[in-house]
């Protein structure tokens, strides 16, 4: 076990070594389109590291996103980078671990439709404060950021993330959720914390997704409510971390990274038809992977976890 | 046997030469001019595409290659288009430009609509060293963004320089004893709204007026009828909406019904468009609002028709940004034309110094800005006319106070 451990471990390291040099085939567009890889990956797997084990769907990706967007906005030109990051991702904690409090008493269909309004809440609550504080709507982020710091900080953090989660999946904070997911009465009979395992865990997402949004803020210079708390988001890494499989670490990759280059392919090659392709491109999924990609391999390596479980037997 | 032999390895190498040859030829003349763009076709920003920026685009690549394209040296290259859409996103925008510029290897790239979009996409284009003619963009911030980018052309003004002229104005009205002193202010709570809110309430106090009346309102707010009517209790001689054009439809049709007619009364963006004639009919008669054009002037008249021959359905341009951005257009040619070649340093650097002659008339920018702008348009006969800074030229006479609403 261990053996394959390390294998895995320094497959990785190689993985990450060889990605860090892609900013420097010098090719802009590469580049672009990598940032937006990771910052998918990140975000699906950040999304599937609650909503996966949970069940839990949730469609605040967006708010904790804007939040950090939104912080580097008003801090970006004054504080020193690192200071600027570190305010945005305690900014996500605080208000996950307030909203993951008061909400994640809900469930089914109540918390989608809640973490839904969140976004819209924290917008306009922006909005408010902008139109009637600070008399501006829309900031300049002039921060002395390339491309490349924005592609290399995201990559930090997948590498992060991942560490994070394969953590957590050992830890008993992990094994706790799985629990929550197959019943969560049953979890509150063995004496599982519920509550404190749920938000734990959600305020852990939340600040990778805030973090995510803070690093991705230097690339627009102009930052306005609308661009910030774009819902499509939402939407999008939910429906990537589904296609993926979000009861695995690694599944929301496996979606993350097909969707985001098809995203590119249909939007440069069929601009005016782009939304009905991409429709019927989720019926596709819907229909035929319930159970995303990671629930193809899963059923492919079935037959032999059978037969190792009889050979321990 | 031999000969053939040698024949066919002639003939070959003969054809290899001849493609050799033609392949570098080939790669020496420029054949056409690659234009590339990405505009928001869909997402919130597509009424505004589709009124102001499309229609010029289209309409000027369809002139330009009708006449054998554009000059360059002795010789005319037609120009060839590459387009996506940014669907209203900034990020989505980027990436479209970063494409145009890696992958289609385009020559030149036209903006995309809107302030937001025009600022997201400024640092890309600024590091590639494309000249970036904003011409749907209005912020306080254009002289400092020009000389951050000095690629950069922001020909549509700042909201500040707006709010002034149409104070002064006012100013001006109220010294004809045209007009009394009090001022209902609407704003929506949004980019424009408030930035020419928060330039107009100093200016207005400055200049004495009494603001009766200073709110804003939330985007998308559906029934404006309780602002209109508390305004019109309070009877002002002025009434200012910075607005967007549904809510510049809204609050005009509010204030006919309710019978709230002010002595000015002068509403947002959306003012100006096709569409706001089309639906108030006889009683855009004397109605204010920002942008404006010189609708007398020869070249205007002939823009417009052209325009309502070229685009879908015969759609009229709006009376603000559609000259511009056509003008900012007929000013890229002409600066490539000049120089003579896809020299894109050098093409920036004649738009910086040179004279331009466009459908608004001659342009010479200063610090990449223009020194001329069209911030009060009135309708009057059923065109948009240029009222304010009066000292431009074809600016009409302020129609004070505003005729009555008439039933439709």
């Amino acid at each position: 076990m261990s053996a394959r451990i390390a294998g895995i471990g320094s497959l990785a390291l190689a993985a990450i070594a060889l990605l860090a040099f892609v900013p420097r085939l010098g090719n802009a567009y590469y580049l672009a389109l990598s940032i937006s890889l990771l910052q998918y990956t990140v975000l699906a797997t950040a999304w599937g590291m609650f909503s996966g084990p949970t069940r839990y769907v949730s469609l605040a990706t967006t708010a904790f996103f804007g939040v950090g967007a939104y912080t580097v906005a008003v801090l970006g030109e004054i504080l020193p980078w690192p200071l600027v990051l570190l305010i945005a991702a305690a900014l996500g904690a605080m208000v996950a671990g307030v909203v993951g409090l008061s909400t994640l008493r809900l469930s089914g269909v109540y918390f989608v439709i809640f973490t839904f309004g969140l976004t819209e809440l924290i917008r306009q609550l922006v909005v408010w404060f902008e139109v009637n504080k600070s008399r501006v709507l829309g900031r300049y982020v002039f921060v002395n950021i390339t491309q490349a710091d924005i592609y290399w900080q995201l990559l930090a953090l997948t590498a992060a993330v991942f560490l994070l989660g394969w953590l957590i999946a050992r830890s008993r904070l992990g094994f706790a959720l799985r629990v929550i997911g197959e019943d969560e009465t049953v979890a509150k009979h063995c004496g599982i914390n519920t509550t404190f395992a749920k938000v734990a865990l959600f305020t852990i997402s939340a600040t990778i997704m805030t973090l995510v949004g803070a690093i991705m803020a230097p690339r627009w210079t102009y930052i306005e409510p609308s661009i910030a708390f774009n819902s499509m988001i939402s939407f999008q890494v939910l429906i990537m971390a589904l296609l993926g499989g979000a009861h695995r670490l690694w599944g929301p990759v496996l979606g993350a990274i097909p969707l985001t280059l098809l995203f590119e392919l249909l939007s440069a090659r069929f601009p005016n038809t782009f939304t009905i392709i991409l429709g019927c491109i989720f019926l596709v999924i819907v229909y035929m992977l319930p159970r995303g990609v990671a629930g193809l391999f899963e059923r492919r390596s079935a037959p032999s976890a059978k037969t190792t479980q009889r050979v321990t037997a | 046997m031999t000969t053939f032999l040698t024949r066919r390895v002639a003939l070959l190498a003969a054809a290899t030469c001849v493609a050799t040859l033609g392949l570098s030829a080939a790669a020496e003349a420029q054949t056409s001019i690659k234009i590339g763009y990405a505009i928001s076709r869909t997402g919130p920003n597509t009424g505004g595409a589709a009124v102001t920026t499309i229609p010029n685009y289209e309409l000027w690549v369809k002139e330009v290659n009708a006449g054998g394209g554009i000059k360059l040296g002795d010789k005319r290259v037609p120009i060839e288009v590459v387009q996506y859409d940014d669907r209203s996103n900034a990020e989505e925008a980027v990436r479209a430009l970063e494409r145009l510029i890696n992958q289609d290897k385009v020559d030149f790239i036209l903006p995309p609509w809107g302030t937001g979009l025009n600022l997201a996409v400024g640092p890309t284009l600024n590091r590639e060293g494309y000249p970036h003619l904003a011409a749907t963009a209005v912020t306080d911030r254009a002289p400092e963004l020009a000389k951050r980018w000095p690629n950069s052309f922001w020909l549509l003004g700042t909201s500040g320089d707006a709010a002034k002229t149409l104070v002064d104005l006012l100013s001006k009205l109220r010294d004809e004893k045209k007009i009394g002193d009090t001022v209902a202010m609407v704003s929506i709570a949004d980019g424009f709204g408030i930035d020419l809110s928060t330039a107009a309430r100093p200016a207005l106090t400055n200049a004495k007026f009494k603001l009766a009346y200073d709110k804003s309102y939330p985007i998308g707010t559906q029934d404006l009828a309780p602002i209109v009517n508390e305004i019109k209790a309070l009877n002002p001689d002025v009434f200012i909406a910075f607005s967007y054009p549904p809510d510049t439809l809204a609050l005009t049709e509010q204030s006919r019904i309710a019978g709230f007619n002010p002595k000015v009364f002068y509403t947002g963006v959306g003012t100006a468009f096709p569409l706001y004639k089309q639906k108030f009919g006889k009683n855009t008669e004397g109605v204010m609002g920002i942008g404006g054009w010189s609708g007398d002037s020869p070249a205007i008249k002939d823009y417009l028709a052209r325009h309502k021959a070229s685009a879908a359905n015969g759609a009229e341009p709006d009376r603000w940004a559609s000259a511009v951005t056509y003008a900012s257009l007929q000013m890229l040619q002409q600066a490539i034309e000049r120089v003579g070649k896809v020299d894109r340093a050098a093409v920036i650097k004649d738009l910086q110094t040179g004279t331009f002659d466009t459908v608004i008339g001659k342009v010479k920018l200063e610090n990449n800005m223009p020194t001329r702008y069209w911030w009060v348009g009135q309708w009057q006969d059923g065109e948009f006319y240029g009222i304010a800074p009066a000292k431009n030229e074809g600016a009409r006479t302020a129609i004070v106070p505003k005729p009555a609403w008439v039933a439709p």
